[in-house]
């Protein structure tokens, strides 16, 4: 009854014209984006924060969650038409659903995407509906240990998946703490790691971080080759994008699967969308009757992936809007955008704020609507956007990213920051660090510090106190267990499998 | 890059991180550790610190201990030029916009990124630049009401 009166209050927020509107934007914007291969959510998501700070939140986050699941449509586009995977969730629709268009039907390839899509969102959006709400009143309990527990989990996650080397996935993370610690010590009052500049004292903007290691460091990769300007040709005629009843037929078990999968690697931090369609197309596989033929255009081989990296999207939302926990880049960005806007994400967050999550809610299942319509009749329109050559869209980018940390901070020091954080980026990205870690340890760093300083307040300096309580000691002894998954060969040769995948 | 035992990114890279784990754990160590009503301002950092350290001298070691492999490729430093090209580019940008605003210097940022880092015609380069600048200064400060940086000319 309770989520029923929810999502009444939640349609009545998200079809107001306005957030409509701003809903219909997020959507189209991320499925260019994610038709763009070279631009992903993030960077769009942490260039458009600060345009959204003289918004409506609830517009506002109606339109970044449009960006961040919209680009999960538009990149299953460039997978089938061009085997270039325009989001490192779409690298496994390239499998099929690029065999699938050199016989002919990336017609139908991409009609089932969006179908697929449709589906395993939605289902993605009920999941969130239905667990997110238990989930909050469960976390009603939890003290400081408990969060600083939850937070070492959910770090130990993302360093697990994020890159091949783990020490480097651990520095990486380390180097977001000591960002995050920059500053006044809320405790102390004492000014830590500011090098005597007065502008370091309130800390560095989670902004100027996000949009150069993103933003900026993606600009300056992909700047590397100058014969990536040059325009990808793409195939015309794409015509009868509807899939047929066969086909329909064909891909039950792939809906399911996708919906299932892709919401629940969602919830776990760390899993994310790439490694969700890597394991869906994985079960679909081995329980297919003709999986000889995967790899060859075999339509469950399309559907299966990118229904679960949209299933993850709602998944990926139930501890962002729970526990206040991020599992990845993206939705450590939705985060920092919730606390900027003056809101608390963690057990309470349903509670006082009804409007905003059922209103987000609502605006999902309006969104995966108008995905469909949108992606079925106009990806030929979408596929054109591969014709913005690059020497128009980098420049665009830089500007953009410029703009938006100038609006934050009106400040000159914090453009020469952007600069010194593009530059971290391009070579975190050169130097094979990911930067996952980095904007994870950059959000939860306060949060985890203030928990760890509280609970040890609350023992007197006694640790005992972290694996006294139950939830506490069970999850830190997940996060070890996490850590110590590399020293296990098998597992660790498991681990690297799914960092490589999601590496693309 | 990983098969490069010395000289690699990685050991470069660990022996970055190892500085600053180093400078972290220096400062942490002036600040107070444990006091009466809990930990201080000294004890993540000490130990976040410590853990940098630590794991980027393992980093070090593990690439110090690896064989060399003569044949492994190297650091592509014309690519790396490139990108380090338009880095300049942008920092000259941000210099520029007490001086002359961001029109102007936003304007040079996209002559250069299109003439000479896609070796494009320089009419298209001043075609990009102007619609560029043009187009920053219609959306945000006239459309969005998002001030951007000012020069000596006033915009």
């Amino acid at each position: 009854m309770e989520i029923i009166t929810g999502l009444i209050q939640g349609f009545a927020v998200a079809l107001e014209p306005a957030n409509l509107f701003w809903c219909f934007a997020g959507v189209l914007l991320g499925t260019a984006v994610g038709v763009m291969p070279g631009l992903g959510p993030p960077a769009t998501i942490a260039m458009l924060l600060p345009l959204t700070f003289s918004m409506n939140p609830a517009s506002a986050m109606i339109m970044l969650a449009g960006i961040y699941y919209g680009a999960k449509y538009g990149g299953s586009t460039t997978s089938i038409l061009l085997n270039v995977p325009g989001e490192s969730a779409s690298v496994v629709t390239c499998l099929d659903g690029y065999q699938m268009a050199r016989k002919g039907r990336a017609g139908a390839a991409l009609g089932i995407a969006a179908i697929a899509s449709f589906i395993a969102g939605t289902v993605g959006v009920l999941g969130l509906m239905l667990v997110a709400p238990p989930l909050a009143k469960f976390a009603l309990a939890f003290s400081s240990p408990e969060y600083f527990a939850l937070m070492t989990f959910g770090l130990a996650m993302v360093v697990l998946l994020a890159g091949r080397s783990l020490a480097k996935a651990l520095l990486a993370m380390l180097l977001g703490l000591w960002i995050a610690g920059m500053g006044m010590d809320p405790f102390s009052s004492i000014s830590r790691f500011t090098f005597g500049r007065m502008e370091l004292l309130s800390g560095i903007d989670f902004v100027v971080v996000a949009i150069g290691v993103f933003a900026l460091g993606e600009v300056f990769c992909n700047m590397e080759k100058r014969e990536a300007a040059d325009m990808v040709p793409v195939p015309k005629g794409l015509r009868n994008l509807l899939p047929t009843m066969q086909d329909m037929k064909d891909c039950r078990f792939a809906f399911a699967n996708g919906s299932i999968v892709g919401f629940l690697l969602g919830v776990l931090p760390g899993g994310g969308s790439t490694i969700a369609s890597f394991i869906s197309y994985g079960l679909e596989k081995a329980v297919s009757s003709r999986r000889e033929l995967f790899g060859t255009g075999v339509i469950e081989g399309v559907a299966a992936p990118e229904g679960a990296n949209n299933a993850e999207t709602g998944g990926a939302l139930v501890p962002l809007l729970t526990l206040g926990i991020p599992g990845s880049g993206t939705t450590a960005i939705l985060l920092v955008a919730l606390v900027m806007w003056g809101f608390k994400p963690g057990p309470l967050f349903i509670a006082d704020n009804p409007a905003l999550f059922w209103g987000l809610v609502a605006s999902m299942y309006i969104g995966n609507v108008m995905l469909l319509i949108l992606n079925l009749p106009l990806v030929p329109l979408f596929a054109q956007l591969l014709r913005l050559p690059l020497y128009v869209l980098h420049p665009l980018i830089l500007g953009v990213s410029l703009v938006g940390v100038y609006s934050v901070s009106g400040s000159s020091f914090e453009l020469a920051l952007l600069a010194v954080f593009g530059l971290l980026g391009y070579l975190m990205r050169k130097l094979d660090y990911p930067s996952a870690p980095l904007i994870l340890g950059l959000v939860l760093g306060g949060g985890l510090e203030r928990a760890l300083r509280q609970s040890l307040m609350m023992s007197e300096g006694s640790l005992d106190i972290l694996v006294q309580r139950p939830i506490s000691a069970f999850m830190l002894s997940l996060a070890v267990l996490v850590l110590a998954t590399p020293l296990i060969g098998r597992l660790n040769a498991w681990r690297v499998r799914a960092v490589e995948q999601d590496e693309g | 890059m990983q098969d490069k035992p010395r000289n690699s990114a990685d050991l470069w890279s660990g022996l970055a991180f190892a500085a600053l784990g180093a400078y972290i754990t220096a400062e942490a160590w002036q600040w107070e550790y444990l006091g009466p009503e809990g930990p201080g301002p000294g004890f993540l950092p000490l130990w976040y610190g410590i853990a940098m350290l630590a794991l980027s001298l393992g980093l070090v070691a593990a690439n110090v201990m690896r064989e060399r492999e003569p044949r492994a490729p190297g650091v592509a430093w014309g690519e790396v030029g490139r990108a380090l090209g338009v880095w300049l580019a942008l920092v000259a940008c941000i210099a520029l916009f007490r001086l002359l605003g961001f029109v102007i210097s936003f304007g040079l940022l996209c002559f250069f990124i299109v003439a000479v880092m896609y070796r494009r015609r320089f009419a298209l380069a001043a075609l990009v630049a102007l619609a560029g600048s043009a187009g920053f200064y219609v959306l945000f400060p006239f459309a969005l009401g998002v001030a951007l940086p000012a020069g000596v000319f006033g915009f």
